[in-house]
């Protein structure tokens, strides 16, 4: 991967700061907290109680077997699937009924499993689309093409460049995602993810289709957005987990099973124990593969 | 030689027309996957306003913004009010309901305006241009509807290419989940996509009406042509529509002015070059294989 995203260095941003004055920054009430979370579908119940809280500028990781919920964890993050029971909050304000299009305008970015970039646009077209929530023109203006339009429209071209360019996809910009190798069509996923500037970055399995170097740079890419924005992580690659995340929720048929720093989960019996079956342990995987992805990563 | 150039000139003029409504069915089918049958009576009803305007005394052109304002409003009541509660069901369900507006809104226009046959101005003569010796099948009006259509769809171009909301019109049709999550009110742009193809389609009804006798169910033959066309086109592709609607204006003009009877061949002859260019390349003229999947 190329040169690594850098913090934006706005007032009071950087992690130093925020200790020493936590008051000043916004970040510190950038929190997620979900308290439980129970989703029934029918007479299926995908998720249990399950409480978890995002903490400003940490990165969150959610692993699990296979089945275990983390996809529903996020959807309902993200508004597409509604709790049964339960509370979301956010910066400390209540999430009640939130739709996903109004994600992007509370500072939170997805990405999906696989790419989902839009086929028939550019890179740099996809990128922008990421940047939306910055638009200042309005409907009318924007449609007619107003001079107003026209220079917010040159900036969020800028930005989106930009973004590209914090990951090391700029010289594809022109190019369309059905052509880019898989790693390059993640990368451009992550700026599209990241132009918006969230202050949460939700990411899906950001390592799926990675081969060991792009995934030893991802992490350090995310340790590098810590600084600036929290992270709530879905990953099946345990030593990817291990090494970035701040702290880990442990899920399993839909239940909370273990949270905790990194070397708690690892030493918790009831983790070993959802993934057993398997002589694999986290320590063990530095492979990269683990107990439930078996061969997908090169999917 | 003239005559060629005649019947070429013909076509040409009767393929842009095709051309602007097989776009506007484009618009709506990349959009929301809906083919929209009730594009038709939904440009006759706004050509009929502009005739009652005409014939209350207003200019072509005071009728024509009209018309093509109330085609803007009719496409989103009509997308909003209608459509939205069937997207995302049956695929065949969206269908039936856009049957079912071409025959209530033809019945509509019969109800409010009767359905004699009346005859609709041009705002430009219909004597050829005299060229040396000769008047050629170029008329002033057909240079007036080559140009609205090509205006209209440069206008559409930068619309989709250069602004922002053209791009997120063109995210929310390629990936409506991907792109709420990213922020894009999609409902808004399927209104509004539904409201530019109904403006588009008025345009291609106003056009064709023009120094024609218009009645309610008018533009049926129009409506088929415009399928044929898009169809030809690949339905996906704005640009295929454009050719599509040109080469089927050529050749069905190539029919009529070079078969014997051939102007009552023209209908089959449409339907002969759809099975023949289905056969050869399935997905249209400009499918490919990058497009999204239907």
């Amino acid at each position: 991967m190329g040169p690594l995203a850098q913090p934006t260095p706005t007032a009071g941003s950087t992690a130093i700061d925020r200790t020493a004055a936590p008051d000043t920054d916004r970040a510190p009430s950038a929190s997620l907290e979900m308290t439980g979370i129970t989703v029934a579908f029918g007479g299926v119940i995908a998720l249990s109680e399950v409480s978890l809280v995002v903490e400003p500028g940490q990165v969150h990781g959610l692993i699990g077997p296979n089945g275990a919920g983390k996809t529903t964890l996020f959807n309902v993050a993200c508004g597409i699937v509604r709790p049964t029971a339960g509370e979301m909050t956010w910066r400390g304000q209540p999430l009640r009924r939130l739709k996903p299009h109004q994600l992007a305008g509370l500072g939170i970015a997805r990405t999906l499993q696989g790419v989902g970039l839009f086929p028939g646009m550019t890179v740099l077209e996809n990128v922008m689309i990421g940047a939306h929530r910055h638009a200042r023109a309005g409907f009318g203006s924007a449609l007619f093409a107003l001079p107003r339009s026209d220079r917010d429209e040159r900036e969020l071209r800028a930005r989106a460049m930009t973004a590209l360019s914090d990951l090391g996809a700029q010289q594809h910009a022109g190019r369309y995602p059905g052509g880019l190798p898989y790693p390059v069509q993640k990368r451009v996923a992550l700026a599209r993810a990241l132009v918006s500037a969230p202050d949460l970055l939700l990411l899906d399995e950001p390592a799926s289709g990675l081969a060991e170097d792009e995934m030893h740079d991802l992490g350090e890419l995310i340790r590098t957005l810590s600084g600036r924005m929290s992270v709530l992580l879905v990953e099946h690659h345990m030593d990817l987990v291990m090494r970035v995340c701040d702290r880990i929720t442990v899920l399993d048929s839909g239940r909370q099973i273990a949270a905790g720093t990194p070397a708690e989960v690892q030493a918790d019996p009831a983790v070993t124990e959802a993934y057993l079956g398997d002589e694999v342990t986290a320590e063990e995987d530095a492979a990269g593969t683990t107990p439930t992805d078996g061969g997908r990563h090169h999917g | 030689m003239q005559y060629f150039v005649n019947v070429t000139l013909t076509g040409l003029t009767e393929g842009m027309v095709y051309s602007a409504f097989a776009l506007a069915l484009v618009l709506i089918w990349r959009s929301t996957r809906i083919v929209n049958f009730a594009q038709g009576s939904m440009a006759a009803a706004t050509t009929f306003i502009a005739l009652a305007l005409i014939q209350a005394g207003q200019s072509y052109w005071v009728a024509l913004i009209v018309a093509l304002l109330s085609g803007l409003l009719l496409g989103a009541i009509i997308e909003r009010v209608v459509i939205r509660p069937v997207e995302g069901g049956p695929e065949l369900n969206a269908v039936i309901v856009t049957l079912g507006l071409f025959v209530a809104i033809q019945a509509a226009i019969a109800i409010v305006f009767g359905s004699a046959f009346q005859s609709f101005p041009t705002p430009f003569g219909l004597e050829g241009f005299q060229v040396g010796d000769n008047r050629i099948a170029l008329t002033p009006n057909s240079v007036w509807v080559i140009a609205a259509v090509l205006v209209t769809m440069a206008l559409l171009v930068v619309l989709f290419r250069f602004t922002r909301i053209g791009l997120a019109m063109r995210a929310s049709a390629f990936g409506q989940e991907v792109a709420r999550l990213l922020g894009v009110r999609v409902g808004r742009m399927l209104t509004l996509g539904w409201a530019l193809a109904a403006v588009v389609g008025s345009l291609a009804g106003l056009l064709i009406a023009g120094g024609e006798f218009v009645y309610p169910a008018y533009m049926d033959s129009l409506i088929v042509f415009g399928f044929v066309a898009a169809v030809l086109g690949g339905l996906d592709s704005p640009i295929g529509a454009i050719v599509g609607g040109l080469i089927l204006g050529l050749a069905l003009s190539y029919v009529s002015g070079y078969v014997e009877r051939g102007s009552a061949l023209v209908n089959v002859a449409a339907l002969v070059i759809l099975m023949v260019v289905l056969l050869v390349r399935p997905g249209g003229l400009f499918a490919s294989s990058t497009a999204r999947r239907a």
